[in-house]
């Protein structure tokens, strides 16, 4: 139990990362989709605030917080999206979506 | 690392894996909250504490909330109450509370300890990430402040419902 914390955490990031991208290949539901993108950009603030804490500098954490700001930007416009399509399709399927005509 | 780390981290893993095979998106979402918590005591570890706590008000708080109204706003009808109930069973919440509960006793350990976190990590105090914040990186502030505005915008106007029209007479003037 002798890991360097950059290390450690850097793992805990990669692992996540990679969770959040088995879930957006896996699932069809489009809410599971943005929770998954929710996960993978929450590993890459993780990564961020490792190397910052790595380096002793406040760069990585002002990073995350302008991940922060986008993660909410992204969650408030995908879902009035998944919205306007479940008023269309009567669906979240995300393969109902395959085929957009205007 | 510490132990500490170590179960947090365990946690983390633990709850995001339970995040993508869930069927019920109830059930993913407080998964998802334990996740972003315990993800937040990482942070604590690692010398960001106003980082864990933003994740804490923002994550866990905000977005999560925004979703879980999002999906309740979504099945409206009579049999919403039944489908709640069925959604809340205690053996559904009993371990997501569980492990918050952990992480709650994890965060009291290591806030009464109070000893200097472990080695190859230097904390960054709030102050130098403020005077970062708004030294160097004023540009990237304002433009996600544009962002923002830009997300705010674009939610209202795609969100909108579209006006019904009163008779089929009128259609062509409307649209």
């Amino acid at each position: 139990m002798n890991i360097h914390p950059t290390t450690a955490g850097m793992t805990l990031a990669g692992i996540l990362f990679v969770l959040g991208l088995i879930s957006i290949l896996i699932r069809r539901n489009m809410i599971f989709m943005l929770l998954s993108v929710e996960i993978m950009l929450n590993a890459a603030g993780l990564a961020f605030i490792v190397a910052s804490s790595h380096w002793a500098q406040p760069d990585g954490q002002v990073m995350f917080m302008f991940i922060l700001s986008m993660a909410a930007a992204e969650v408030s416009v995908g879902l009035a999206l998944i919205l306007q399509l479940y008023h269309q399709l009567k669906s979240l399927d995300s393969d109902e979506a395959s085929r957009m005509r205007g | 690392m510490s132990i500490a780390f170590y179960i947090a981290a365990a946690i983390a893993i633990f709850s995001t894996i339970m995040v993508i095979t869930r069927f019920n998106i109830m059930h993913a979402l407080l998964y998802l909250i334990v996740s972003l918590l315990s993800v937040a005591v990482i942070f604590y570890l690692y010398g960001a504490p106003f980082m864990a706590a933003l994740e804490v008000i923002i994550y866990a708080g905000a977005i999560m909330v925004l979703i879980i109204f999002f999906v309740m706003m979504l099945n409206l009808g009579p049999e919403t109450t039944r489908t709640e109930k069925q959604w809340l069973k205690p053996g559904m919440w009993m371990l997501p509370a569980l492990l918050c509960l952990v992480l709650l006793i994890e965060l009291a350990y290591l806030i009464a300890q109070n000893k200097a976190p472990s080695t190859g990590i230097t904390p960054v105090a709030p102050k130098e990430v403020g005077r970062s914040l708004f030294g160097p990186y004023i540009l990237a502030v304002e433009l996600s402040a544009m962002l923002l505005m830009a997300g705010i915008v674009g939610a209202y106007h795609l969100g909108r419902q579209k006006k019904k029209i009163l008779h089929r007479f009128f259609e062509s003037n409307v649209s």
